[in-house]
């Protein structure tokens, strides 16, 4: 009878694999998101490291964590999508399509809070948590972003 | 797809404090040679001269857990110890060490060990007696060879009955180079 392969020690695991983990993220996420979900998968991978009872598939099991917690990335993506209100539902937004227009050169981070902040008239805490960063983050996208507007409007 | 320094860092990084690791480890470079220095919960457990890195991950994982995995920050306290050691800045280490591993005769041997002031000699024979085996001078020779953390327990300032400098796990030259550092032998 063939004997079980060993789990290797988790040094060995995560260099023989990393790379192909990430590659698998940054198809299925982008290539931001996918920095945050490869230590996700990763950390995952550790929890339950010791419980694993040989070493056999092991990429094939790495494959599944990251494809998981691709999946747990964009759920939650889209629940925070879904918390920002129609934009039938807000009483005095910004002309939406001047809005689009004002902000559509701005970097995408800068420009989502300012559709929020002024098109949605949401508070910055909402906006961090919609981009999933701090109220305090949120607020300095926003203020950079109109910096950025106000020196192409004087241009 | 290359995984880039700073997200291997910061997973590392992430993976020792979030705690779920057995054993974290890192190679430290000295007047002695570049040193494998590895740390458990428990404290200091390794230290290795000339490593393999991939043969003592194996070997790690085999007595403390296979979650092993290179990880600098759990062990920064130790390397700068080490460097305040080797710059002359340090005559005692303030480490827990983790002798799990050791077995029954050789932990009390090393406890033992742990005693032998900075820049002294001792015999393998009066470790032995310290250690309640008298006549066991020939077993910490072994103790001695197998020390998992040589220099924080100075096994380098064990010599032989006629003060002959006998033998050391890492070699004879880096033996010594540490008793020369500590003012016990003539440079």
């Amino acid at each position: 009878m063939m004997e079980a392969v060993a789990v290797p020690p988790f040094e060995r695991f995560y260099e023989e694999h990393r790379n192909a983990v990430l590659g698998q993220l940054r198809r299925l996420l982008g290539r931001d998101a996918a920095d945050d979900a490869f230590q996700e998968t990763f950390l995952r991978a550790l929890r339950s490291y010791s419980k694993l009872k040989h070493g056999e598939h092991l990429r094939a099991w790495a494959l599944t964590i990251a494809r998981n917690v691709a999946i747990d990335t964009r759920r939650r993506e889209q629940i925070t999508s879904a918390d920002v209100p129609d934009l039938e539902s807000v009483d005095e937004p910004l002309p939406y399509e001047e809005l689009r227009r004002l902000t559509s050169k701005l970097p995408e981070k800068e420009r989502a809070a300012v559709f929020l902040r002024y098109g949605y008239d949401l508070s910055y805490e909402d906006i961090g948590s919609a981009l999933g960063s701090s109220a305090e983050a949120a607020r300095q996208a926003t203020s950079s972003g109109v910096r950025r507007l106000r020196r192409k409007e004087l241009r | 797809m290359t995984v880039s320094p700073d997200l291997d860092a910061r997973f590392r990084e992430a993976a020792a404090a979030e705690g779920l690791l057995d054993v974290a480890y890192e190679l430290h470079d000295t007047p002695v040679g570049r040193l494998l220095i590895a740390v458990t919960d428990h404290g200091l457990c390794e230290i290795h001269y000339d490593a393999d890195p991939e043969a003592e991950a194996e070997r790690l994982a085999r007595l403390f857990g296979n979650r092993v995995l290179r990880s600098a920050r759990p062990t920064d306290e130790a390397r700068r110890q080490l460097d305040e050691y080797f710059a002359g800045d340090r005559r005692e280490f303030d480490l827990s060490v983790d002798l799990r591993a050791a077995r029954e005769f050789g932990r009390a041997v090393l406890e033992e060990l742990a005693l032998v002031p900075y820049g002294e000699l001792t015999t393998y024979g009066t470790l032995a007696a310290k250690a309640g085996r008298p006549r066991a001078a020939r077993a910490v020779g072994t103790v001695m060879n197998r020390n998992p953390v040589p220099i924080v327990l100075p096994c380098h300032r064990v010599v032989g009955s006629t003060g002959s400098l006998v033998g050391y796990a890492g070699g004879l030259d880096r033996k010594r180079t540490l008793l020369e550092l500590e003012g016990a032998l003539l440079a």
